[in-house]
């Protein structure tokens, strides 16, 4: 009886199915047989999906003076359904091909492995970027190409020369780029380098379509549904960067014919006001049709412009290093200000010999600075590593020195917004162990308190020490994006990083960076009213010495710190410090007095040999 | 004569060639479809394996050869196998997601060689499997909870393991395993209820946005309350003999709708019509309790408890929705929906699908014609939009005859099912019913503009190796077990 009853279900469920299979009969009859509509919208092409590309955002320093704009160009499209039977040869001659460039670029399109997604019925990019003279001939010709479109693009134009590796550049998305993102089509442009990279997502903005309604006979008979389903484009959004565009000029004229870089930072911020890597380029050589070919060119020259020194260089800092073998030894009791050490012309212990230049002995801790006495720093990291009652062995005093400068910002990435950052090395114990075999102690590696051995830093690393110091024992991830229009700043950006080290000790360090500038290594800094507090380096390498700087001003209340780097500049006095000067007093005062444009002027004509080995 | 193998006369004679035959020709109509949607331009080869046309070619082959093979295996293989088979399959549902690829969002396809798989389209066939053998031991009562926690778990479990593969879609065709337990013996009230709950959740959220003419309701929150007390007349009307109440009720529900509609923005200001039709469900419930407590019957109380729960649902599903899901899942969610993922807003891809089957008219542009396909308006046209091909390219004439061919599938299967001698058959012949029944509502509806996009294949039609072998598999085992049915019957 029970089962009787359940079976009486399958007609419940016969019943369901049949019922959905009518409404679906009569949902289909209402759109394919009783309705005109859709074969009216659907009738061959109906439609053409315009793509409505936003204007990528602007770009300025800042002061909110332009540094980026876009000015229109042309992109030529085929919709190869369409495309019969037109004059080729006429074509060709008209954009100023050759025929064979003609079969070969559209066999190139018909092959779907190289253009993905590849349909006959949507418009493919024939030729992008033709320029506006061209385009004038082209447009009174088009009526006779058939199946060929202009599609109006926008190309990066640039006010000034200046700033090309900060900037960067937009490309044509590659393939795998576009498999990436969906938002990305071939012909798209995308950001290539520098904060056009980085800033990629507020930059680009958001694409619109129009969607149109077209005849048989692909006439345009306007919007599909009165625009229900069409968007208007986004404009992208205006970046200020931090950069001051004419801090830049200077520091990329006093760089010219010199391999090196200058960072500067604004420390109570983090913001970077100049970032100068040398040699440089023309960021106009990488828009246009010329592109490719200059980009080929850059790519082959021997000095690497393309190279963004100021954050992919890894240099070895030299003796701009002691300032954080000061702030460690101080903060771990391993010296006070007032504990000195010998002097006889270097760092002297058994077989182990560390040069220094002639000056007076013993050495305390300001005229150690002011004089970058090598000695001095040796005695203090031997001192520290070799002191097994507080640390328990070599290897644990290393480590608690290593985290002392990692607290500093060495080491690893800082996190500027940039593309490409390196890390700079700081070696910890277990490289040690390796390297030597567990058979190492502090005069194995004493060059390491000179900034030497296997300590390096990029250029913008020194520059934050710097400006660590300036803030007397924080900072701020340095960054090149001030702003993004209507967007707050990243908090990464916001967050201070304090040392490991006590305020009180920098404040001992300052000292000694000021009396570097009124008697010391820097004394050609001891400019009136600047109040400059600086340290040199003298980084020994393998060819001629490199010439360091950093130093920030004024010293209470710092508003710039920098550093510069020159390689094979030799001693830090006679390029980094002049430099560095010069790139202060433009910064405080809003220009260079006369004595100083003359100075300026002289740097910026020294040149330096390298040759032309590939560095 | 103990029972053997089937000899090849028998299966030639016993086997239910009408099944076949349909199958075939749903088959055949499935290729000609991948074809033309994957069609591009001129000079293709649809031969080429390296295209999609080329593939689904070969996979077809695989699953007659896969099918003949079925055949040829001792059907008490399956009685005997079905929990080994179906804990292998859960054990490979529960690795799938470690072992797979990002797949468009999903970690449900295992990679082996240049062969992708998806385990979640056979698991169908091992809880199929699973459930008939449950549910076919002796004594099984689905109304005895034990018995009916045990049936839902076996369901429940893929269904949940599907879900963390991020293949929301496939894991929702396991519901369809409800009808199979309607079939033996569960309250239809239970279909009814998850039935109301769904469309209450769909309408609310996906017609939410959309204002309702001359009033400041939305057509989502009206349409919804307006169902909640038309359901409950519903159910009112199925299980209570009282007619007199039902006819009073429903005259002041109607009479209330239309005045409030006419009244708003004509001789009122406009106002949210909404708020009377929650006044009508109040007045139901009222009405419902009252006539409870004065026969001393628990039925009406039930059904009011059908409608305030219908009521809390609906306003909960969008505070859940908006306030207690985190963004991602409220993104999942959507698209499901298909509120999200449409590139010029809500509907448009379905509005595209509306289009493309539209143009097709009363006989289609003919194979290889259709435009709106190709010009890859719709998303997925070979895949789980392949129908759009089907309406477009052969028209009214092409769709109506691919939906009766299903139809008539699926009646044949059910009258294949009645006529087993076991539950066993029975059961699994139910699944494969409710199976074919849930792809096809949910994968035409949607390419119709009548159910959520819910990216579930079309049957023997949709793209993919993985698909058409899963449902070969389902159908061609319950047609092996429906060719030993006589055998049974003069053996034991």
């Amino acid at each position: 009886m029970k089962a009787l009853q359940l079976e009486k279900r399958k007609f419940t469920i016969g019943v369901v199915a049949v019922l959905v299979v009518m409404i679906y009969l009569v949902r289909l009859l209402f759109l394919q047989v009783f309705s005109d509509d859709y074969k009216r919208y659907a009738d061959s092409n109906a439609f053409l999906k315009k793509i409505q590309y936003p204007a990528r955002g602007l770009i300025t320093d800042r002061n909110g003076r332009l540094m980026v704009y876009n000015e229109p160009s042309y992109n030529m499209m085929v919709i190869m359904n369409e495309q019969r039977g037109i004059d080729t040869l006429e074509f060709c001659r008209t954009i100023g091909i050759t025929r064979q460039q003609y079969e070969d670029r559209m066999n190139d399109i018909k092959n779907p492995a190289k253009n993905h997604g590849y349909s006959r019925f949507t418009p493919q990019l024939f030729i992008s970027q033709i320029p506006p003279k061209q385009f004038a001939i082209l447009q009174e010709k088009l009526y006779k190409f058939k199946g060929f479109y202009i599609e109006k693009r926008a190309v990066r134009h640039y006010a000034t020369s200046v700033a090309a590796h900060v900037l960067g550049d937009v490309g044509e998305a590659s393939p795998e780029e576009i498999e990436q993102d969906a938002y990305y089509r071939p012909g798209d442009y995308i950001g290539k380098l520098g904060v056009e990279k980085s800033y990629e997502e507020d930059l680009r903005g958001v694409k619109g379509m129009k969607i149109m309604l077209r005849d048989v006979h692909g006439r345009i008979k306007g919007h599909y549904q009165n625009g229900r389903f069409d968007r208007v484009p986004e404009p992208g959004r205006t970046l200020t960067l931090s950069i001051d565009r004419n801090l830049q000029e200077l520091g990329e004229r006093l760089m010219r014919g010199k391999i090196g870089s200058i960072v500067a930072i604004e420390p109570a911020t983090g913001e970077v006001l100049c970032m100068v890597s040398s040699p440089t380029f023309d960021p106009h050589m990488l828009v246009g049709a010329d592109r490719g070919e200059n980009y080929k060119q850059l790519r082959r020259d021997p000095h690497i412009p393309l190279l963004n020194r100021a954050i992919m260089g890894q240099y070895p800092p030299g003796s701009t290093f002691k300032t954080s073998q000061a702030l460690t030894f101080l903060q771990e009791g391993i010296i006070t200000p007032q504990t000195s050490y010998p002097c006889y012309h270097g760092f002297v212990y058994g077989r182990t010999r560390v040069g220094c230049h002639g000056h007076a002995s013993p050495t305390a801790l300001t005229y150690a600075i002011q004089t970058s006495c090598n000695s001095y720093f040796c005695w203090g990291f031997y001192q520290m590593i070799m002191n097994k009652r507080k640390y328990g062995s070599y290897a644990k005093a290393f480590t608690r020195w290593k985290d002392h400068m990692v607290a500093m910002g060495f080491g690893y990435r800082l996190g500027i917004d940039l593309p490409g950052e390196k890390r700079g090395m700081i070696p910890n114990a277990e490289y040690y162990d390796k390297h030597y075999n567990s058979r190492w102690n502090a005069l194995t590696i004493i060059s390491d308190a000179i900034g030497q051995g296997e300590v390096s830093l990029t250029p913008l690393q020194i520059a934050n020490l710097c400006a660590t110091i300036a803030n007397r024992g924080h900072y701020f991830v340095p960054h090149v994006v001030k702003k993004v229009e209507g967007k707050e700043l990243a908090p990464e950006f916001k967050e201070a990083h304090h040392t490991m080290v006590d305020p009180a000790y920098y404040s001992m360090v300052v000292n000694g960076m000021r009396h570097a500038v009124l008697g010391g290594t820097c004394k050609a800094a001891n400019l009136p009213g600047l109040e400059i507090c600086g340290k040199t380096g003298t980084a020994e390498n393998r060819g001629h010495d490199h010439s360091v700087f950093m130093g920030f001003a004024p010293m209470n209340n710092p508003r710039i710190a920098v550093s510069v780097y020159v390689e094979n500049g030799g001693f830090g006095a006679v390029y980094g410090v002049p430099i560095g000067a010069l790139m202060i007093e433009q910064y405080l005062h809003g220009g260079l007095s006369e004595e100083s444009q003359v100075k300026a002027e002289v740097f910026s004509q020294k040149t330096i040999s390298y040759g032309t080995r590939k560095r | 004569m103990a029972r053997a193998n089937v000899s090849f006369r028998h299966l030639f004679t016993q086997l239910d060639w009408f099944t076949v035959v349909v199958y075939l020709l749903l088959l055949a109509a499935g290729c000609l479809c991948v074809i033309g949607a994957c069609y591009n331009y001129g000079d293709m080869d649809i031969l080429d394996f390296s295209l999609r046309s080329g593939k689904q070619i070969t996979w077809i082959g695989c699953s007659l050869v896969l099918a003949l093979m079925i055949l040829l295996i001792d059907d008490r293989v399956f009685d005997t196998f079905a929990n080994v088979i179906y804990l292998a399959f859960m054990l490979l549902l529960l690795v799938t997601p470690f072992l797979a690829t990002d797949h468009k969002g999903s970690y449900s396809w295992i990679t082996v060689g240049s062969l992708s798989i998806q385990p979640a389209e056979f698991a169908k066939c091992a809880t199929a499997l699973a459930l008939a053998k449950l549910m076919g031991t002796y004594g099984f009562n689905l109304q005895r909870t034990r018995n009916f926690a045990r049936a839902v778990f076996l369901v429940v479990l893929p269904l949940v393991l599907i879900i963390l593969q991020k293949e929301t879609g496939s894991a929702l065709v396991y519901l369809a395993f409800f009808v199979v337990f309607y079939r033996e013996g569960m309250s239809g009230s239970v279909l009814f209820v998850g039935f109301a709950a769904i469309v209450y959740f769909v309408v609310g959220l996906r017609y939410d946005p959309f204002q309702l003419p001359h009033t400041t309701a939305t057509v989502g929150e009206f349409v919804v309350q307006l169902l909640v007390w038309v359901f409950t007349a519903f159910l009112f009307a199925i299980y209570q003999k009282e007619r007199k109440l039902l006819w009073k009720l429903l005259g002041f529900g109607v009479g209330l709708t239309a005045l409030s509609l006419a009244l708003s923005d004509h001789v009122l200001p406009a106002y949210n019509v909404a708020w009377v039709q929650l006044v009508i469900c109040v007045v139901f419930v009222g009405a419902l309790l009252v006539h409870s407590f004065r026969f001393r019957q628990l039925r009406p109380a039930l059904i009011a408890l059908f409608a305030v729960g219908s009521l809390a649902l609906h306003f909960s599903s969008n505070y859940v929705l908006d306030d207690v899901l985190a963004p991602h899942q409220q993104v999942r969610i959507r698209v499901l929906l298909g509120l999200e993922d449409d590139v010029n807003g809500a509907g448009y891809n379905v509005h595209q699908s509306e289009i493309a089957i539209g143009s097709g008219g009363l006989t289609g542009k003919g194979f290889l014609n259709g435009t709106q396909t190709k010009l890859k308006y719709v998303p997925e046209q070979d895949t789980d939009f392949i129908f759009c091909t089907v309406g477009e390219e052969h028209g009214f004439v092409g769709s109506a005859v691919v939906l009766l061919l299903f139809l008539t599938l699926i009646l044949r299967l059910i009258y294949l099912a009645e006529r087993q001698t076991y539950a066993f058959g029975r059961v699994y012949g139910y699944c494969v019913v409710s199976i074919f029944l849930f792809h096809l509502i949910i994968n035409v509806g949607m390419v119709i503009g009548l159910t959520p996009v819910i990216g579930i294949p079309l049957p023997f039609f949709s793209y993919g190796g993985s698909s058409l072998w899963g449902f070969t598999l389902l159908l061609f085992i319950f047609l092996r077990i429906d060719l030993a049915r006589g055998l049974y019957r003069r053996d034991r």
